[in-house]
């Protein structure tokens, strides 16, 4: 009898299944492959109730769970640890359905308890949290019920108006778990991190989500991070291949990128943010008496901003990669946009009519007000901010043609923002709002006549006019609301009086701008941050690059 | 007079008369836009093409030159006066006056200038015409930038204050300001021009890098330092070279400046 060297033919068998088997499972392991992008700048905390910045806000996107998430292209609300939810009439309750059969990623059962415990912890004084600054609705506390462990009742002081779309920010953390921030419920967790240069997100093992096919998600292996301000390396290595994505370009980049590489350069339209200039009402601020009565009058407010160009701005400034704005809501805000607002028009003879009628005159090329007093002002803005320079130059060169003579004054941001919100020295000011919020109540620190970010007049201990008072009830009408059209209606009406007065002038809308590597497969790049990765338990790569990583 | 020195000569002063003559080669204002034509490459209207707001380059340069010849110099001649003041008279009078002063210069060169800077701006109004910030740019640019310069003298004069020829005038009777004006001082020149020098690219960068603290000279008038700004971000140079051309300019003009001023130590 033959003796096989290798064993019996059946063992052999064996050894060749389990091998296929092993090769089977390294290949699923590896499915998705490793995506690389940058953050801007260190994440400020892990801790994902206290994230305020940027980067720890892409942090949490990635590796929190929530029970509710917008969805960034439908603007929608979608169930997620919730299976549903169920808002209470007076606006005071929202109650959840949980999914049952969840872990977190150190293997910890999620119940009820664990959202309990968030929010417990979310309402703590003490934190400080900005995320849950948006559920202080009244004076008293949050309640939070444990009926069954798949079910909790939440209980506000208050009415809080949208009250479900707030928990898209509310990572849900562990009661039990040891781990503390480090058990998530998102499709990725921190698994490298080096101070200044690197974050490594490796695949949760008990995310909870599968595709239509039954396929676990995330498809990626891993996500790293790398942390790098410099714009110019950034792209420098996005067209290398080294880096996949990059979450938000400039127009300038953009167009040398959609140039060279057409197929990945994404303009995805008008994003969230805007441009805009205002003027300083302020009556303590240390500027003339002559110049305070010129930007307290609708008349000029309303003719500065009909001698601008919008179209100018947008098409030389952003490369006709921004729409002239209509007012403090992007019409990419599908629900929220008031749509009979347009862009105000140039119209450069309108605005001479306006100051015409408030007594100012054109004497040899100046205009000069009724007092005499040549008609000149300041706009500062933040420096290094090439786009915004560029359009102060512009308006600067609209004004001129007015007779207006204008000195735009760039300054380091710290001296920017205490000349504008502490020592309101300044005369005009021309910043960006890079707004991530979907829902009016989130400009409530704007709008509100006694609000510290209220930028033309903050603070005042009682409305200065009584266009002021109209937007500070109407602004608490639809904060009270419960009925979404109801809060629509009051809130249109802020956006018309806003337009009227024009205590901002509205200059552009931004698009949003990205850039997406041909070796990315299922990216969709959207208005609402994250823009490019956020469906990025969807996304994969392509098998070269994965096999080359 | 060997051919170097004539070319440079003939360099310097194309640049100076063309920057001088701007209203007339220039084909518009420096501060007017072609918004039609933003960062449009060279054409026979707009020879170095266009910035990113539609305004003539070549325009812009020929102003900006005129500005930053006559401003950088200017602040490097308060600077350099300064520093030969300074460390010039500590070096010769030695001892005690040369270690308070380089004590002082060494003070003075740690103090955090970026604050200081940041002060500066604060109390300075926001309304100021262009021209005046401009004037008020390279007059702080000339008033600070006197120590480094003000070391290096103090280290030539108290050398030269213990050679032979110093130790023989002052034995023929020589001393006091006398001494320093007439033997001190022109032993001083070669060290002086170099700082000079050295001093008007600095401060030409150092207006550019001030525009951050809202210090540097204000939109729309052109000055060399902001039109290397535009360099900011730019991947390739062999896409745009032209936008290059302020920076050329900058070299040709300095090395020009310094082949003349090399000649002119070699006679002195």
């Amino acid at each position: 009898m033959k003796i096989n060297r290798t064993g019996h033919p059946a063992f052999s068998r064996l050894l060749f299944c389990v091998a296929l088997l092993s090769l089977g499972a390294a290949a699923f392991a590896q499915s998705g492959g490793e995506l690389r992008f940058c953050l801007r700048s260190e994440p400020k905390t892990f801790d994902p109730l206290l994230v305020d910045d940027d980067s720890s806000l892409s942090i949490r996107y990635l590796t929190g769970g929530v029970l509710v998430r917008l969805n960034r292209h439908t603007q929608e609300l979608e169930p997620e640890l919730a299976e549903s939810w169920k808002v209470s009439r007076d606006g005071k309750q929202i109650t959840f359905k949980l999914r049952s059969g969840v872990a977190f990623s150190d293997g910890s059962p999620f119940s009820s308890e664990d959202v309990a415990f968030t929010m417990k912890r979310l309402m703590e004084p003490a934190l400080h949290s900005s995320t849950g600054d948006a559920f202080r609705s009244g004076s008293g506390a949050v309640t939070a019920k444990i009926v069954a462990p798949d079910q909790i009742a939440i209980t506000f002081p208050a009415p809080i108006a949208g009250l479900d779309r707030l928990f898209d920010q509310v990572a849900i953390m562990s009661a039990h778990s040891a781990k503390k921030e480090g058990a998530v419920l998102g499709p990725f967790m921190v698994a490298e991190y080096k101070a200044g240069s690197t974050l490594l997100l490796r695949r949760n093992p008990n995310y909870w989500k599968r595709d239509s096919q039954g396929r676990r998600l995330p498809y990626l292996d891993s996500i790293r991070l790398d942390i790098q301000s410099n714009r110019d390396v950034e792209m420098l290595r996005f067209k290398r291949g080294e880096l996949d994505l990059i979450n938000v370009i400039d127009s300038d980049y953009f167009d040398r990128l959609a140039s060279s590489s057409p197929g990945l350069a994404h303009d995805a339209g008008a994003s969230l943010d805007s441009d805009f200039m205002w003027f300083n009402q302020v009556a303590s601020a240390p500027i003339p008496e002559y110049k305070r009565a010129w930007f307290r009058s609708r008349n000029f407010r309303r003719a500065i901003s009909e001698a601008i160009n919008r179209d100018d701005l947008s098409r030389v400034v952003f490369n006709g990669h921004a729409q002239p704005a209509a007012g403090p809501v992007s019409p990419a805000n599908k629900f929220w946009f008031n749509s009979n607002l347009k862009a105000q028009p140039y119209r450069p003879d309108a605005a001479l009519e306006l100051l015409r009628a408030d007594g100012f005159h054109l004497q040899n090329g100046a205009l000069f007000d009724k007092a005499g007093n040549a008609v000149e002002f300041s706009i500062v803005t933040n420096a290094g901010g090439k786009p915004r320079e560029r359009m102060a130059v512009m308006v600067q060169e609209d004004l001129s043609k007015l007779g207006i003579n204008v000195n735009v004054v760039t300054l380091d941001f710290p001296s920017l923002i205490e000349r504008i919100s502490q020592k309101f020295n300044y005369e005009a000011a021309m910043l960006g709002f890079r707004n991530v919020d979907l829902d009016p109540n989130g400009q409530m620190n704007i709008w509100l006549s006694s609000a510290e970010n209220h930028a033309w007049n903050p603070q005042q201990k009682s409305p200065d006019t009584a266009w002021e008072a109209e937007i500070d009830r109407l602004m608490r009408a639809q904060a009270s609301a419960a009925d979404p059209k109801k809060r629509k209606e009051s809130f249109d009406r802020v956006q018309e009086i806003v337009a009227e007065q024009a205590p901002f002038i509205y200059l552009v809308n931004q698009n949003a701008l990205s850039a997406v590597s041909s070796a990315v497969q299922g990216a969709d790049p959207g208005i609402l941050s994250p823009q490019t990765f956020w469906n990025a338990d969807r996304i994969t790569l392509n098998p070269t690059t994965r096999a080359s990583r | 007079m060997n051919q170097v020195r004539k070319l440079a000569c003939v360099v310097v002063l194309v640049v100076c008369a063309m920057s001088a003559a701007a209203n007339w080669l220039a084909p518009a204002g420096y501060a007017k836009q072609f918004r039609e034509a933003p960062d449009a490459p060279p054409s026979r209207q707009h020879l170095l093409g266009t910035d990113e707001v539609g305004r003539d380059r070549f325009a812009r340069v020929l102003y900006g030159t005129r500005i930053s010849l006559l401003l950088a110099p200017a602040a490097a001649l308060v600077s350099t006066a300064l520093a030969a003041l300074v460390g010039g008279l500590a070096g010769y009078l030695g001892g005690f006056w040369l270690r308070l002063a380089r004590g002082f210069t060494d003070l003075f060169l740690s103090l955090p200038w970026l604050f200081l800077l940041i002060t500066v701006r604060a109390l300075l109004p926001l309304n100021v015409s262009p021209l005046t910030s401009v004037l008020i740019t390279f007059l702080i640019l000339g008033l600070l930038g006197w120590a480094a310069s003000a070391r290096v003298l103090s280290t030539s004069a108290d050398a030269l204050r213990n050679s032979d020829f110093i130790l023989q005038a002052r034995a023929s009777g020589l001393h006091g300001p006398r001494l320093f004006l007439i033997h001190v001082l022109p032993n001083l020149k070669p060290v002086l021009y170099a700082q000079f020098w050295i001093s008007i690219p600095v401060f030409i960068l150092s207006e550019a890098n001030l525009g951050i603290l809202g210090l540097g000279v204000a939109e729309p008038l052109p000055s060399w330092g902001s039109l290397l700004r535009e360099l900011e971000g730019l991947i390739s140079f062999r896409e745009e070279p032209w936008r290059l051309v302020p920076l050329l300019l900058l070299i040709v003009v300095m090395t020009s400046f310094q082949l003349l001023l090399s000649n002119e130590e070699v006679t002195a």
